[in-house]
């Protein structure tokens, strides 16, 4: 069974369809990208699989399940996570604790034993804390454990957002430009990264990007959507070879 | 219930609706333009009825001139609200402005009970506003028939401005965007005092009407009619001088209608407008005229 | 840096010196300063209920008082012997349910606690799906009404008349004891998963639910437990003043425990403590600004309304210039204690 499939999934706006009809599939353990110029409905595509917005038409269906139009909490505790486009940390909050909370849905213990400290839940917050410091070694953020989210330089602060959806143990991670701001070398070890949490998580992942270089290095697979139409699907050698997606980025001589 | 009777109750419950009307004016402008509840309004329709009762008994004023001074006096009072308590915040998070503006409610409504005193004043009303006029067998006072009156003559005069002069173009333009109404070369700071002048003299006139229909002064009589008003604003559609204006008469006619009806319930006046609330709140919170907003995600 | 069992060893320490100071002040002040400083306690309670909601949750609720009012009024009518209950009732009698019921002050407290969590339990569903602005206003319109009924059901509550006589059971020890539980509580609270995720709402609502973490029930929980605690706080002060009524909990009640919240540092529990004392304290002595004073031999006439007036303009001086109030965001710690006192006397040396 595919991961995550979306069937005829559209977006109306009042008099704005901001995605028509999408379809796309997605297997276990691929990495799909989704492109296309500013404006396209990639966001909103993201919004509507992570249950920020209620479609208008379409389903969307993870591991054969109906999640469509259910709470993005709930849709999290399926297995999605996400990041955000214009990075959404919890910026007054420790760096340590925006993932320590990304942890909170798979608490086993109620509020009682919270407050009351009993042994069985001083035992789960030591093995969160710890689980949490691991995921910022993974992203290299474990000695500003203490710092200001707010207070990371740009950089940082995505891999942050990208250890905190870690921390909700997904199974599909969609993220929302993750190189946006990057420079060459940055954007490399970005790529390696996501070849590397993909492995040792065991994740699968759908990006929305713009960097072409991460696009065509990492992704397996590509949808690229135009005014929130599908216009191109494939492989990184035939997207790039596309007149249909050149038209789109480049506008026609 | 007599015919008589309902007429008597219908027409008070239009001039309360026209008084409610004015004051929620001046609560769903400020909201438009500043997303801001203007807790102190209440305080500043009070304020404007004590400096009019101020300038008759005590600089004795003829009543005309007095009313017309006292609502000069009361648009400054609020432009200088809006300069203390609420400029220096205007980056700052909704919560902030939200505490200065109780802050500044609790402020003026206490300073008056200091230079005013706390004992309840009676303002004097000049004869020709508490005539007894006699149609059809019933008995009202000329000031309720004059407060719809001069409400539509001051709504009129608003939404002239509002719609067909360049300073309410760029009030309307300010509501949409600051940013964007700035790059239009508009000054938002003197939109924004114009809005708070405006509404101030609103409620101004407002308060000098209800001075002259329930003349029973107290330096806390703004704060529940302060409240009702930004609830009839709310329930009209807040940001619409429109929806302000049908919350503020729906507001009105029910008080007067329910306990008509129902004069037992009298003693819970003053729910109704927190029930009718929590109501719109929860099954139309843009409000009967207010358009829904989103957020971008 | 502190390893935790110093931490509580400091803090087992300070408990009994403080459990030692009380004992002291229960014994040696007067009536009057022993008043204000029982006051000060329920204020601490109280302050931290409404930051709980407003603070750490990021809810701006202004319905406070009507949780104390349910509190206050719940505990005094389940504790108030019958005959005292006959005299008070006399417009019109209780309500037979309540007439001879009689219960000791821990369950009636509980009970008032209870009572306001369920109404707060309630009050939360409709209202908690509001954006900011619009929760205040609907919460501060729930407050009035709860306000508005207690007036109005004369054989409930004794309507406009309120009750009268009330025995006096806030000593020292259940003011101060009871504060020192919620201080606890909270902390304990606020640490945990459950305490990060309410302020994780507080940072970023849309973040919080991409996290998992379930905007609704949370903020429903954080509301219902703020309304508990307030409603003990309004128990306890019932049952020291001696007499309740309707008035005494209108939003100037809310409005008071707000300032105390804001001056102290929205979203610390250290400066809710903190701000409870000082507040409380200057607030009775700034009384004499406000009404004449008897003081045995000479009477001072004030200006009524003065106080109210200081105070505001604080609140708002705070907010404009000084936003983050006493302690902004940040926590007493015996660390960041020690530190302080470290550079103090390295000042004093030179």
């Amino acid at each position: 069974m595919s991961v995550l499939t979306t069937d005829n999934l559209t977006m109306i706006f009042g008099g704005l369809t901001a995605v028509d009809d999408l379809n796309i599939t997605i297997e276990k353990n691929e990495i799909i990208g989704l492109i296309g110029p500013n404006g396209a409905g990639k966001t909103t595509a993201f919004n509507m699989i992570t249950g920020v917005y209620n479609p208008t038409h379409g389903r969307v269906r993870f591991e054969e399940e109906d999640i469509t139009g259910k709470r993005p909490d709930q849709i999290t505790a399926h297995g999605i996570a996400r990041t955000f486009q214009n990075i959404r940390l919890f910026k007054e909050l420790s760096v340590l604790d925006n993932v320590i909370i990304a942890n909170h849905i798979h608490l086993r213990h109620n509020l009682f034993s919270a407050v009351a400290r009993t042994p069985g839940y001083v035992k789960e917050e030591k093995r969160i804390r710890e689980r949490s410091m691991d995921l910022l070694a993974e992203v290299g953020l474990d000695s500003l454990h203490e710092a200001e989210a707010v207070s990371l330089p740009y950089g940082k602060q995505r891999r942050l957002e990208i250890a905190r959806a870690l921390a909700t143990s997904p199974k599909l991670l969609l993220l929302d430009e993750p190189a946006a701001g990057m420079n060459p070398q940055e954007s490399h070890e970005l790529m390696e990264f996501i070849r590397q949490i993909r492995t040792r998580f065991d994740l699968t992942i759908l990006m929305i990007e713009h960097h072409m270089q991460v696009v065509m290095g990492v992704c397996e697979r590509i949808y690229v959507l135009d005014y929130g139409e599908t216009i191109a699907h494939g492989s990184p050698e035939n997207i790039q070879n596309d007149p249909k997606v050149i038209e789109a980025y480049l506008g026609v001589e | 219930m007599s015919v008589q009777l309902f007429f008597q109750h219908l027409a008070n419950g239009l001039s309360l609706g026209s008084l409610y009307a004015l004051i929620a004016i001046g609560y769903t402008m400020v909201y438009g333009i500043l997303r801001l509840i203007n807790f102190a309004h209440g305080e500043i329709f009070m304020i404007g009825v004590y400096i009019a009762f101020y300038l008759v008994t005590l600089f004795v004023l003829p009543w005309f001139a007095a009313f017309v001074v006292a609502l000069g006096i009361t648009c400054i009072l609020g432009m200088g609200v809006e300069r203390i308590a609420y400029r220096p915040l205007r980056d700052h998070p909704r919560i902030s402005v939200m505490i200065s503006a109780i802050g500044a409610s609790f402020f003026i409504q206490n300073l008056a009970i200091v230079v005013f005193g706390g004992r309840p004043k009676t303002f004097p009303v000049p004869p020709v506003f508490g005539k007894i006029i006699t149609i059809g067998g019933v008995n009202i006072v000329s000031i309720t028939f004059i407060i719809p009156i001069i409400t539509f003559i001051a709504l009129a005069i608003l939404l002239f401005i509002v719609n067909k002069t360049k300073t309410g173009m760029a009030m309307r333009a300010v509501s949409t965007d600051h940013e964007t109404a700035r790059l239009m070369a508009i000054d938002v700071d003197i939109i924004i005092s114009i809005t708070f002048a405006i509404g101030s003299g609103l409620a101004a006139i407002g308060g000098i009407m209800w001075g002259l229909k329930y003349p029973q002064l107290l330096p806390i009589m703004g704060l529940i009619p302060g409240l009702k008003c930004f609830i009839a604003a709310v329930v009209g559609g807040i940001g619409n001088i429109k929806g302000a204006v049908l919350g503020g008469f729906l507001l009105g006619l029910m008080e007067i209608m329910i306990i008509a009806f129902l004069p037992s319930l009298s003693g819970y006046r003053d729910a109704f407008a927190f029930i009718l609330l929590i109501v719109i709140l929860l099954v139309r919170p843009s409000g009967i005229l207010g358009s829904v907003q989103g957020e971008k995600v | 840096m502190m390893t935790k069992r110093q931490n509580i060893m400091y803090t087992l320490a300070a408990l009994v010196v403080f459990a030692g100071i009380l004992f002291l002040l229960d014994e040696n002040l007067g009536a009057y300063p022993k008043r204000i400083f029982i006051l000060a306690g329920i204020y601490v309670t109280l302050a931290l209920s409404l930051n709980l909601i407003n603070g750490f949750t990021g809810l701006f609720t202004l319905g406070h008082a009507g949780f104390m009012a349910v509190g206050a009024y719940t505990c005094a009518l389940l504790t108030m012997p019958p005959d005292l209950k006959t005299m008070n009732f006399f417009l019109k009698p209780i309500v037979p349910f309540l007439a001879n019921v009689q219960w000791p002050f821990l369950p009636a407290l509980l009970m008032g606690g209870v009572l306001a969590g369920v109404i707060g339990f309630l009050i939360a569903a409709p209202v908690l799906r509001l954006r900011d602005d619009y929760l205040a206003i609907a919460t501060l319109g729930f407050g009035e009404i709860i306000r508005i009924i207690f007036t109005n059901t004369q054989s409930l509550t004794n309507g406009a008349l309120g009750l009268k006589g009330l025995p006096r059971f806030t000593t020292v020890w259940w003011s101060w004891g009871i504060a020192a539980v919620t201080v606890f509580f909270m902390v304990n609270l606020i640490n945990s998963s459950y305490g990060k995720a309410f302020k994780a709402i507080r940072e970023d609502e849309v973040a919080a639910e991409a996290m998992g973490i379930n905007l609704f029930k949370h903020k429903v929980i954080s509301f219902t437990i703020g309304s508990v605690i307030a409603g003990i706080g309004g128990a306890l002060m019932g049952h020291l003043l001696g007499a309740i009524d309707p008035l005494m909990f209108r939003f100037l009640m809310t409005f008071n425990i707000l300032l105390i919240v804001v001056l102290g540092g929205i979203g610390s529990i250290t400066g809710s403590v903190i701000g409870a004392v000082i507040v409380t304290i200057v607030m009775e002595a700034l009384r004499v600004l406000d009404g004449t004073m008897h003081l045995g031999f000479m009477t001072i006439a004030g200006k009524p309304g003065m106080r109210m007036v200081i105070f505001s303009a604080l609140l708002m001086a705070v907010v404009i210039l000084y936003q983050k109030g006493l302690m902004g965001r940040n926590e007493f710690t015996w660390d960041g204690f020690f530190q302080r006192l470290h550079r103090m006397s390295g000042r004093k040396k030179r």
